[in-house]
């Protein structure tokens, strides 16, 4: 007998379903793809503004003195480094150097942070800090309490500043500030996923239905759903964790060592010195096709018809006209430039290494 | 033009030995935003129900059968450069290819209109 574990669903799913969005699996969760067309939603978002509801992923609170916690343990970067009003991005690691998760770190005060992280890794990241702690602090998790909405696209800016006021305008790239909308305080932060000028925006669960809707009545703002929010990363580069990252890969394969100190004491800084040190045997690729065709996940990666690496996300870019993917290739081969072939199943596709910011878009730090 | 489908979600229109084929409406939400498709060769012989072409969306990599044996004609080859006229239009701008039927009695082994709404019905049930 087989037991349907049913999937969970964010406050916004009916508004979804009534909205007529194709809803699908994501891990857990019932998440939209798509409202009207994924390549359509990605095209708003790269030219006007869209929304994505995104309140499955995970929020943790902490309040307490940041040295004396022992919460600097945790991480391979120093929390109480990230300026107040500030937010950084990085990744948490296992004691082998393995990416734990990639997550984003709000200095909400000298003594306070707000820890947002992927929504499959909610418990295995508050064990993994938690386990750290030590004498007086609050450590929470408020992610069945927090919802996050994400407002991206060269417009956000000038759209979301009549609803929350000229103070948007004052919010560098990185920060955050907390500001009102329809009555509710929400913590806007200028960061995103899609490599466009956008906003999260934190608010609680219970009114996440209200802003959602309050939203949509600006009929500059479409909605847009996790395949057009795919596109969109891949396009900038971004890591979809489980995917492009994950435990059995560390920063410096990923080329995400930018954000480790080396100054500071963490868990996995044993393996990242050994490996920074005497170097990786695989490294993570941007790939470029010569065709609209897409590498997929899985697809080998060959030279000269030896198997040399696999992709691990990838899609038709709408902005690069061709396909484009992730992947790791075997060091001495990550060079940019380097012609590959890609092994789709039945088909080879032609390719070059190139840089996985395949576009840099001037408006989101401005 | 008489419109026939099969069950593999292609249609055809036919005029005596001279087809016209492309994917269904059903097929293409299906497979959701096209983004790449192979056309055959002009000239190419092809085989009821063997692999025509190949096909990709956002979502995933296809193969598109062909619906009778004959040879290509004519293929849309704005569909090259515009694969998403087929989302617009599938059964009409969207066309894929044009074929000489060598054998007009494999009509009869393709569902008609109606024949083939009652498999979208079971499909959906």
């Amino acid at each position: 007998m087989q037991t349907m574990i049913a999937l969970k669903h964010t406050p916004l799913f009916n508004n979804h379903v009534k909205h007529g969005a194709k809803m699908v699996p994501f891990g857990e969760w019932e998440m939209p793809l798509q409202f009207e067309s994924i390549l359509g939603e990605h095209k708003y978002c790269r030219e006007q503004v869209a929304l994505f509801d995104v309140c499955h992923m995970g929020e943790f609170y902490f309040k307490g003195n940041l040295k004396k916690s022992g919460i600097e343990q945790a991480f391979p970067f120093s929390l109480h480094k990230i300026k107040e009003g500030t937010c950084k991005y990085g990744v948490v690691l296992n004691e082998q150097g393995g990416i734990v998760d990639d997550l984003i770190v709000y200095r909400l005060a000298v003594d306070e942070v707000l820890i947002v992280v992927n929504a499959g890794n909610i418990k295995k990241d508050f064990k993994h800090i938690q386990q750290v702690l030590k004498g007086e602090y609050t450590f929470v998790d408020i992610s069945e309490k927090t919802a996050k909405l994400d407002v991206q696209g060269p417009l956000s800016t000038e759209v979301l500043k009549e609803h929350f006021g000229d103070e948007i305008n004052a919010i560098p790239y990185f920060g955050f500030k907390h500001l009102q909308i329809h009555g509710e305080e929400v913590l806007v932060s200028r960061t995103g996923y899609t490599g466009e000028r956008g906003y999260e925006l934190y608010l609680p669960y219970k009114k996440v239905t209200e802003v959602w809707d309050f939203l949509l009545q600006d009929k500059r703002i479409k909605p847009a759903g996790l395949g057009a929010r795919d596109i969109l990363r891949i396009e900038v580069g971004y890591n979809l964790y489980g995917h492009d990252i994950d435990e059995t890969i560390t920063p410096h394969e990923a080329n995400l060592d930018f954000c480790i100190e080396y100054d500071k004491d963490f868990i996995g800084k044993e393996a990242v010195v050994k490996q920074k040190n005497s170097g990786v045997l695989k490294k993570r690729i941007g790939i470029k096709t010569n065709t609209r065709r897409a590498p997929r996940e899985k697809n080998r990666i060959q030279i000269k018809g030896k198997e040399v690496g696999h992709i691990t996300s990838g899609c038709y870019s709408p902005v690069m006209g061709c396909g484009i993917g992730i992947g790791y290739i075997e060091t001495q081969f990550a060079k940019q430039g380097n012609t590959i072939s890609i092994g789709n199943g039945s088909i080879q596709i032609e390719a070059i290494i190139a840089d996985p910011q395949f576009f840099k878009n001037k408006s989101i730090r401005t | 033009m008489e419109m026939y489908f099969t069950k593999n979600h292609e249609w055809i229109k036919v005029d005596g030995d001279k087809v016209v084929m492309g994917l269904t409406t059903y097929a293409v939400e299906q497979l959701g935003d096209i983004t790449f498709i192979e056309l055959p060769e002009i000239d190419a012989e092809t085989k009821q129900n063997n692999v025509l072409c190949s096909i990709e969306s956002v979502k995933a990599a296809s193969d598109i059968y062909a619906p009778i044996s004959g040879v290509v004609t004519d293929v849309n080859s704005e569909l090259e450069n515009m694969p998403e006229v087929i989302n617009k239009s599938p059964e009409e701008n969207g066309w894929i290819c044009k074929l000489k039927m060598v054998n007009t009695d494999e009509v009869g082994s393709i569902l008609t209109k109606d024949q083939y709404n009652d498999l979208l019905k079971e499909i959906k049930e």
